[in-house]
């Protein structure tokens, strides 16, 4: 990964690693598959998928402004 | 069913004006039209918020809202995979395409196969990489036509014989024509309009039909226990866990090297451009999300019973689903509106597929192997025709045979498209890989993965048994494991016996 790299390291390139937490939290299958506890008569299984959209998004959103080179 | 005036109507005005804002496109940021990159790729100069509409209409496809429904209604939470696929997908596409983005940018590059030509220096693994890419778009093309199809005959069109095939038919040669003279502005400009009626479309059915059922407590219950969450393995195997997240996970690892994601990501304006969009893309998944839960709305509903939609079950299956539940709870002029969506929402990733498709053919396969020398006009001009050789080729297959047929292919598409991602994906970090062995070990993927699928009577998954342990999974990514184990093991053979490094005419500069 390194040899490709050009002269300017990236900017808090820590941030990057971040972004294996959404893998984690849906692909281990077992972290979510139960009807309870229910939201507004949701089963858990789908909500929590729902809210991983959103979280990883934002995860994606400040990974992003992290890293961004500054102008 | 009578025809559905009023739907069919409405239908018509939407697909009338969408179509001469296809023909209007070709005067959107004016380019040469005559230039490869300028019809293929619109010159590279969609800005955020169009890159972010041509994506959304490019990857969630009129397939996708027919299909994944219909597996909920059918199959369950299974259907779900296709939220965590759409999950893992953007940290991965911020991560890897904003490079493929700069190093097509810096030498002109306008598909993966151009990428892997450069930086192998090596035509025919770069002609494996566009035929793969040709392979696995057709029958994608040919899908997008069954989704019309279903909501044509929602509409009570009778769609046997040869007057049943005429709207599709018409459909097509609207399609293939504003293709033909707008190039990628075309579908960029419908995306914007399909994107947002999709938007309103879904938004109104979780909002009406739940309240019109008594609420999501009461949907949900009328789904059976089976279908809400996935079975619990038994011992010595991953079960139905393992088909769930492989298949989230090998779909997300294929997706982007499709020559029509590939298309949207470098007609993108900067690479800044893809990272911003990696995190707005999701609005879509949450989209999807909400559309997955139209085949639990459809079961709570009762439409798989109603006297009137029995005979396209018969005909269409589960497909059906999400039709019958607009058809059984919504006004007709809004169902025309939602068909209208889904209809126009086929013809843009159609659009786009086929223009994909064309770049590869036009490019690795006319100029690299058939006449080298063509001018930029030939080369715009071949890719012209070549667009509408592949819509006919889709249309022709989905008249002809069962669309059976191109479900199949369309599986063994997501098979061989991904056998790409070690010379594509890993080519934009490292180029230890040999040219060689990565041509072998796709080969063994193609071949490997085929034969699972065909072994499985093209099921997507195949359990593979170790020692007495099973793991089902999904067939693209357990042959992609197979495929980077030979070529790395290949890669260190050909490094021990002298192998020559490939000629590189990237610098590692090219792809920051």
């Amino acid at each position: 990964m390194q040899d490709d790299r050009n002269g300017a390291p990236g900017r808090n390139s820590w941030a990057h690693w971040l972004l294996i937490i959404p893998f984690i939290a849906v692909l281990w299958v077992p972290f979510y598959n139960s009807v309870e506890p229910k939201w507004q008569g949701i089963p858990y299984f789908f909500w929590y998928q729902f809210l991983w959209i959103l979280i990883s998004a934002g995860l994606t959103a400040a990974v992003y402004f992290l890293t961004e080179p500054k102008k | 069913m009578a025809v559905n005036w009023v739907a069919l109507v409405v239908f018509v005005v939407f697909f009338a004006f969408v179509t001469f804002l296809g023909f209007a496109a070709v005067h959107w940021r004016r380019g040469d039209l005559d230039l490869l990159h300028e019809w293929g790729l619109a010159g590279g100069r969609f800005g955020t918020l169009v890159t972010w509409f041509l994506l959304g209409g490019d990857l969630y496809t009129a397939y996708t809202f027919i299909a994944v429904p219909a597996l909920a209604y059918g199959s369950g939470a299974l259907a779900f995979f296709a939220v965590p696929y759409t999950i893992v997908v953007y940290p991965f596409v911020f991560m890897v395409f904003p490079r493929l983005w700069s190093v097509a940018r810096r030498h002109g590059y306008i598909t993966a196969a151009d990428f892997v030509r450069g930086r192998y220096g090596n035509k025919w693994l770069a002609l494996a990489i566009a035929v793969t890419g040709i392979l696995a778009t057709m029958p994608y093309i040919a899908l997008q036509l069954v989704g019309i199809q279903v909501v044509i005959a929602g509409m009570g069109i009778e769609s046997t014989g040869l007057l049943g095939d005429l709207p599709l038919i018409i459909a097509f040669v609207i399609l293939a024509a504003f293709t033909y003279t707008s190039g990628l502005r075309a579908p960029a400009a419908i995306a914007i309009v399909k994107d947002l009626m999709i938007y309103i479309t879904v938004l109104a059915v979780v909002i009406v039909v739940p309240i019109q059922l008594g609420g999501y407590d009461k949907i949900f219950a009328a789904v059976p226990a089976a279908k809400l969450t996935l079975a619990v393995p038994g011992a010595n195997t991953l079960g139905s866990y393992g088909a769930y997240a492989t298949l989230a996970l090998g779909s997300a690892f294929a997706l982007f090297l499709y020559p029509h994601s590939i298309t949207g990501v470098l007609s993108a304006s900067s690479r800044h451009n893809i990272r911003r969009n990696s995190a707005l893309l999701p609005a879509y998944s949450f989209l999807l999300g909400l559309i997955a839960l139209l085949g639990f709305m459809a079961i709570a509903a009762g439409v798989g019973d109603a006297p009137e939609f029995k005979p396209y079950f018969a005909q269409y299956k589960a497909t059906f689903a999400v039709p019958a539940l607009l058809l059984h709870q919504f006004p007709a002029w809004f169902v025309g509106f939602a068909f209208a969506a889904i209809g126009i929402g086929a013809l843009v990733p159609a659009a786009i597929m086929s223009i994909a498709a064309a770049n590869l053919w036009t490019r690795n396969i006319y100029r690299e192997f058939i006449n080298p020398v063509c001018t930029p006009r030939q080369e715009a001009q071949m890719a012209k025709w070549v667009s509408l050789v592949v819509k006919f080729g889709a249309l022709v297959f989905v008249l002809g045979l069962s669309s059976q047929y191109a479900i199949y292919l369309q599986l063994l598409g997501g098979v061989w498209i991904i056998q790409t991602l070690p010379a594509v994906v890993l080519g934009l970090y490292t180029k230890w890989l040999n040219q060689w062995a990565l041509l072998i070990g796709w080969a063994v993927g193609i071949v490997c993965g085929t034969w699972m699928a065909a072994s499985v009577n093209f099921a997507a998954i195949y359990p593979v048994k170790l020692m007495g342990f099973v793991a089902p999974g999904y067939i693209a990514l357990w042959t992609l494991i197979l495929n980077l184990a030979v070529t790395v093991v290949l890669t260190a053979v050909f490094n021990a016996l002298g192998a020559a490094p490939a000629e590189d005419s990237t610098s590692a500069a090219d792809y920051v």
